[in-house]
């Protein structure tokens, strides 16, 4: 550590986060504004939208110009991956709150609504009528109040051993052809680096078609929608999430895989390579949890 | 009460009451300092453990600050002292982990008990079923089949400092909750709205109010008398004006009052047939619309701008019947507008809508009959 | 110097650039140590102000000054400025002063992404600020935010949740970066177990906080999603739950407290050796106990939630859960005690401070255990004894130890010694005033005043008029506290390196005021 220490870079004034910060405020006052009926909101959030995107190229592009001249040493490259790591414990945790969400609805608010152990009362005097199943297609307004349910009552939900379960073998697969591109780049095989990549983004993209596709027969043929109850909230809130994340992952590789086409990363310096495929296992481990318990049980 | 207690009781009066004694002599509310012990088994068992702890706490803290002020006056460097240079001892760690353990142990055993004799709603004689609403408590005698609204009864004129407060300032209500003494009552309680919670201290504590759900609650009253409390959990602006009164009565006197009430409602009944006088309805409509309506729209009819809309002039109080007939009935989803048709009778419903479009110089001239409303439901 | 290489050689020069670009741009761990600091100073009057106006319409029963929809407003936005504004911010501020030059690091591990966690905390101060001005008033549901209340918010609703998420993401960033400078930056022979307490403090609060703001952007995302989107997580109607939102929310709130606590923990541990001139008393049992203290914060967070008529097994578990705390809070407090024991004390201001922090903080830790006695607590939710709970360990705690660490390294910072006479006037008049405004508290919850009320019965009007006027009183001690602040900045006896005779540590090696960039060769720690 010592012989690091004095090499640790630390960079002059950058405006680039004070850049992100107007960025982050006008998107997400302009969405406010935009839930409140303005007109203006819309363009606002665009503009903030752009000026995070510009914000992260210049961001990320003065970084990997500092990293191209070799200004960053192994501690440098120790604090990266610290940071990286617990960013994606956080996410994990922000997954976490919405499985949470599941499992309450799942263990106690909807056994209790239906009369189970302390809801003896309150499916008694307000809730006769309502059956506690999952998945819950009846949200008790549905059947003690049908005439002012403002809940739409699906007619079936998504079928765990179709597009679920193929979309279960993309991402696992997905996992394979990342750690296969990364063997490449330790090998110093530009060609499997590139070739993995490929594969890795066209499962990505193909795993995000197929769950567009699912969402689209969930609204359109089957009546399960993010406003049908529990079940639909805790279903598209969980995969949506996850689905957000698989797309920042894929556009995350697209760079990657440019820089890779550009001739960056050598076999011992290519942490923003280890960094999104990280990130890639993350989606991965948390669609498992997803199709275990979303779609599955 | 046991002379143990009563002694208890009589230092921690002293004790604390020195201070306060020195500083305002007779004032009324410089004496309260301590929990009421309260009138039932539940609030007695509250009491105990509360005094129980606070002695417990107490003692520590005369060690730990003894520890400190000792120290600091011997201690100082100003004492040309020298400092020892000690800064270890896993024994001293271990028995200072284990003391307090054993003293954490020596109050979950009680605190257990109580906590068990507490959640036992079993067996009640009688169950009242306890919503909360924005802002007043709805009681229905689920035995007896009777129900009311009960409403703050301190005139606004008090609230805004335009006359005296009165001795039970925003503890009084129109209708009490009425029970008799000695029997185990069971609290159901839910809510129509957001959350409240129901509180009398001298009852032994509080439990929510939660929409869509019912939790439970028990008391028995050994003592007749009145006890006062209030809504504790936050539930919007009228969350200080929501008081809870019961009266628990002899069991005689609590029949003969479950008698009148259930006349009374059958008089309310007979009423809704018939065809009111517009004045009938003004009067009445304007004690419902204090009652019910001017926490929000505000007796002048001029609401609170942003928050609640100005009825004096109101696109609905002087359009359409039939939309000011709908949006009271049925209220307004997402807002702060409950719907009034499951709350007020017929005839309160077409009282207040009839005075709406009549008062502050809304003269409409609309009469709305009981018979209109029965039809809109 | 001699030995770094040239391309470093650059960026080592030691003297700020100049202007507002200095300040807007910086990466450096001081600058933005000091702008966390200026920034909290600032929400501390703001939020104080709040609570003032809390405290006058308090002054007598009746509707006086504001509306009770307004004063709902103040009471929830006076809670949620003082804990993301005022007392987070300090302790970030600190964190980036201090862990640095205590660990003998150059920075912090990310300093561009350091700049970046501080520069959103006043846009999304202002965004929260700005819902004052809003149709609907600001956010009146409680600084807790649970629905269904708060979905009746007006305008100021994405407003509040929006700045909620960047209060949230801004904290994040501070507290991978803090992580990552505690693991990755210490000089050679820093190993864990010599770490400063106040090190120690933070790397276990860092690891709090980045397990459970992520968890609170959940719980705001879904009320969002409920309020404009149709889902029914916290609606029955739609096989939800309010009290769904009080669990998340509390899974947050619970160690969130702690976040305020722990740190204040550490400062304490550092003030106290260096004026009892005594090392501190059983260093690695405090380290386990704050790690313990961290662990069983995640596993009573329905403390709060007693009321709300969770099964009775719930109920045990999280009684037992919570009293258990009070064990390693114990150690804690006995190591200061034992600390001080057969030292050779002195009482200047930062002592003062830290003195009264064990003393008031442990009241404050006794009320906290009466609350956790589930059948006790059915009476004490939701009145003032709560309200004087918590202040007590919020304003005599993690407040008394942001003043004690600010006295204690002001000189290092600004190379020049406070007024001490000043600074003891303001420990003074703040300790005794504190006391007339929260010590009332207690009576008026026991006897039956609720929490929240902008009104009430007559016969708390005595004790809450004292209560006013303590916070009149403490607020107006603050002003002196600024002076003092502003005095030292302008000028004063000159500090020499080690400021305190009793001092120790890598800060108190460096010059003071603390040259611009400490450590570029990295100390050599024994
Ligand atoms: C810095 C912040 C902080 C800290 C450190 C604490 C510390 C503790 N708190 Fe507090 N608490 C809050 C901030 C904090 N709290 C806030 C903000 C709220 C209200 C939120 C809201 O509703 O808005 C709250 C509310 C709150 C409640 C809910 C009350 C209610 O709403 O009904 C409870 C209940 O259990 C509780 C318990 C405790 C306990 C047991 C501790 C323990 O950690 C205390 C441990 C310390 C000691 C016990 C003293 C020292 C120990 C000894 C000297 C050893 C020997 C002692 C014994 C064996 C007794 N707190
Ligand atoms: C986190 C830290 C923190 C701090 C530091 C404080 C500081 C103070 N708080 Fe607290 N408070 C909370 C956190 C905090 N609070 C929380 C979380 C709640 C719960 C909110 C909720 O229920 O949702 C709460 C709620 C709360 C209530 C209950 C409100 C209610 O239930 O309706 C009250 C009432 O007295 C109160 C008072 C005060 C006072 C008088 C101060 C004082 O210490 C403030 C002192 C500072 C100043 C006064 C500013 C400085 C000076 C000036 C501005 C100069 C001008 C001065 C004069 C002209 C005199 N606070
Ligand atoms: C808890 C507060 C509250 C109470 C009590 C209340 N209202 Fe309202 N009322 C509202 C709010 C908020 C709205 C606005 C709803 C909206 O956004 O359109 C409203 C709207 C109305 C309107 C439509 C006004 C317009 O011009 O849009 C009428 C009429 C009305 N209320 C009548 C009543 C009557 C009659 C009562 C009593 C029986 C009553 N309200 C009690 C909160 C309340
Ligand atoms: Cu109802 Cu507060
Ligand atoms: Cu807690």
């Amino acid at each position: 550590m010592s012989t690091a220490h004095s090499g640790y870079y630390l960079p002059h004034g950058s405006h680039w986060p004070i850049v992100g910060s107007v960025g982050l405020t006008a998107m997400l006052g302009g969405f406010g504004a935009w839930l409140n009926g303005s007109g203006a909101g819309p363009w606002f959030m665009a503009a903030g939208f752009a000026i995070l995107v510009i914000m992260m190229f210049g961001w990320f592009g003065t970084v990997i110009r500092e990293n191209l001249a070799g200004l960053y040493n192994e501690q440098v490259d120790r604090s990266f991956r610290w940071g990286m790591g617990w960013f994606i414990f956080s996410e994990v945790m922000f997954f976490a709150a919405f499985f949470g969400a599941l499992f309450y609805a799942r263990v106690f608010s909807v056994p209790w609504l239906g009369g189970a152990g302390d809801g003896f009362l309150t499916h008694e005097l307000l809730w006769k009528g309502f059956e506690a199943v999952w998945p819950l297609l009846e949200p008790p307004a549905a059947v003690v109040t049908p005439d002012s349910n403002p809940y739409p009552v699906p007619k079936g939900i998504i079928e765990t051993w179709g597009v679920p379960a193929i979309n279960t073998l993309i991402l696992l697969s997905s996992g394979v052809t990342v750690t296969w591109a990364h063997w490449g780049l330790k090998k110093g095989n530009r060609g499997q680096l590139v070739l993995g990549l490929i594969a890795t983004i066209a499962l990505g993209v193909t795993f995000l078609a197929l769950q567009a596709e699912e969402y689209v027969h969930a609204y359109q043929d089957l009546n399960l929608k993010l406003s049908s109850g529990i079940y639909g909230s805790t279903f598209f809130m969980l995969t949506g999430f996850h689905g957000l994340h698989v797309t920042i992952g894929t556009i995350m590789l697209t760079v990657i895989l440019l820089r890779a086409i550009a001739g960056h990363f050598t076999p011992d310096n290519h942490f923003a390579f280890e960094a999104v495929a990280w990130y890639w296992h993350f989606v991965d481990v948390v669609w498992l949890f997803l199709f275990v318990f979303v779609y599955w049980i | 009460m046991s002379a143990k207690k009563t002694t208890r009781r009589l230092a921690l009066t002293l004790l604390l009451s020195a201070p306060a004694a020195a500083l305002a002599g007779a004032g009324s509310g410089w004496g309260l300092l301590n929990l009421p012990e309260g009138v039932t088994p539940i609030s007695r068992e509250a009491y105990d453990l509360h005094m129980l702890i606070l002695w417990i706490c107490v003692a520590i803290g005369v060690v730990v600050f003894g520890a400190i002020f000792v120290s600091i006056l011997r201690h100082r460097k100003s004492r040309g002292v020298q400092p020892a240079q000690f800064h270890e001892s896993t024994a001293i760690e271990v028995v200072w982990t284990i003391i307090p353990f054993l003293i954490l142990v020596g109050m979950a055993v009680p605190a257990t008990k109580a906590l068990i004799a507490m959640e036992d709603t079993s067996n009640p004689d009688l169950t009242i079923k306890v919503t909360g609403y924005q802002w007043k408590w709805r009681y229905d005698y689920l035995d007896e089949g009777i129900g009311f609204f009960s409403n703050l009864a301190t005139p606004e004129e008090q609230i805004y400092g335009d006359a005296p407060k009165g001795e039970h300032y925003l503890q009084e209500v129109d209708n009490p909750l009425v029970i008799p003494v000695g029997k185990k009552v069971r609290i159901l309680l839910t809510a129509n709205d957001v959350i409240h919670a129901w509180w009398v201290p001298a009852l032994g504590g509080k439990k929510d109010a939660i929409p869509g759900f019912v939790n439970e609650w028990w008391v028995r009253v050994d003592e007749p008398g009145v006890y006062r409390g209030e809504c504790a959990e936050l539930c919007g602006r009228g969350h200080a004006y929501m008081p809870i009164v019961v009266e628990a009565r002899p069991e005689a006197e609590y029949r003969q009052w479950v008698a009148q009430r259930k006349a009374a409602a059958e008089a309310e009944k007979a009423a809704a047939t018939k065809t009111w006088s517009r004045d009938e309805l003004m009067a009445r409509g304007e004690a419902v619309y204090r009652k019910s309506c001017a926490a929000c729209h505000q007796a002048n009819g001029e609401g609170v701008p942003g928050v609640f809309p100005a009825l004096k002039g109101g696109r609905i109080t002087t359009g359409p019947v039939r939309e000011h007939i709908e949006i009271v009935l049925r209220g307004k989803p997402g807002t702060a507008m409950a719907a009034f048709g499951p709350q007020l009778s017929d005839v309160d419903l077409a009282a207040v809508i009839t005075y709406e479009r009549n008062a502050w110089g809304n003269d409409t001239g609309d009469v709305v009959q009981p018979a209109d409303i029965a039809a809109a439901r | 110097m001699s030995t770094a290489t040239t391309t470093h050689e650059a960026h080592h020069h030691d003297e700020p650039p100049r202007g507002l670009k200095r300040w807007l741009f910086t990466t450096n761990h001081k600058d933005i140590g000091t702008l966390y600091l200026i920034f909290s100073l600032v929400m501390l009057f703001v939020g104080g102000i709040m609570a003032l106006v809390i405290r006058a319409e308090l002054w007598e029963p009746g509707i006086q000054y504001v509306d009770p929809q307004f004063f709902n407003a103040m009471t929830t936005m006076h809670g949620l400025i003082m804990v993301f504004g005022a007392i987070m911010p300090a302790f970030v501020g600190l964190a980036n002063w201090l862990i640095p030059m205590m660990i003998g690091a150059p920075d912090m591990a990310l300093p561009r992404m350091n700049n970046w966690s501080f520069w959103i905390l006043p846009f999304a101060g202002a965004m929260l600020l700005s819902t004052l001005f809003m149709e609907g008033g600001a956010p009146a549901a409680g600084w807790t935010m649970y629905p269904p209340l708060v979905l009746q918010t007006g305008e100021a609703f994405p407003f509040l949740i929006f700045s909620v998420h960047l209060l949230g993401l801004s904290s994040i960033m501070g507290a991978i970066n803090i992580i990552a400078t505690i693991l990755n930056m210490r000089a050679p022979g820093m190993t864990l177990m010599k770490m400063p307490l106040f090190v120690w403090t933070w790397l276990i609060t860092a690891y709090l906080l980045i397990a459970v703001m992520p968890v609170l952007a959940g719980a705001v995302t879904m009320l969002l999603t409920d309020k404009y989107f149709g889902t029914s997580f916290f609606d029955a109607a739609g096989g939800g739950d309010p009290v769904m939102f009080q669990h998340i929310f509390w899974f947050f709130g619970h160690p969130e407290v702690y976040i305020m606590i722990l740190p204040a923990f550490g400062v304490i541990s550092q003030i106290i050796p260096t004026f009892a001139r005594k090392p501190l008393f059983g260093y690695s049992s405090m380290v386990y106990a704050t790690a313990s203290i961290a662990f069983l914060s995640f596993i009573v967070w329905a403390h709060h939630m007693f009321t709300v008529g969770m099964p009775l097994a719930g109920e045990l578990f999280f009684m037992y859960a919570t009293m258990l705390i009070a064990v390693p809070t114990g150690v804690k407090v006995f190591n200061w005690v034992a600390t001080m024991w057969r030292g050779a004390m002195t009482f200047e201001t930062p002592m003062l401070f830290a003195v009264a922090f064990v003393i008031l903080f442990t009241i404050g830790g006794f009320s906290g255990l009466m609350l956790a006695i589930a059948p006790a607590d059915f009476q004490y939710h939701d009145s003032y004894f709560v309200v004087a709970h918590f202040h007590y360990v919020l304003v005599t705690g993690a407040l008394f130890a942001i003043f004690a660490a600010v006295y204690y390294w002001l000189p290092k910072w600004t190379g020049h010694m406070y007024d001490e006479r000043l600074g003891k006037w303001h420990f003074w008049l703040s300790v005794i005033s504190v006391n007339v405004l929260y010590f009332p508290q207690h009576f008026l919850g026991l006897a039956g005043m609720p929490r929240r009320y902008a009104d009430y019965a007559i016969q708390f009007t005595e004790w809450n008029q004292v209560s006013t006027i303590g916070a009149f009183a403490f607020g107006l001690s603050q002003l002196l506290f600024v002076y003092v602040i502003w005095k030292c900045v302008r000028g004063g006896q000159k500090a020499t390196a080690q400021v305190w005779e009793g001092a120790k540590g890598l800060e108190w090696t460096v010059p003071s005021p603390a040259p611009y960039h400490t450590f570029a060769e990295a100390p050599e720690v024994k």
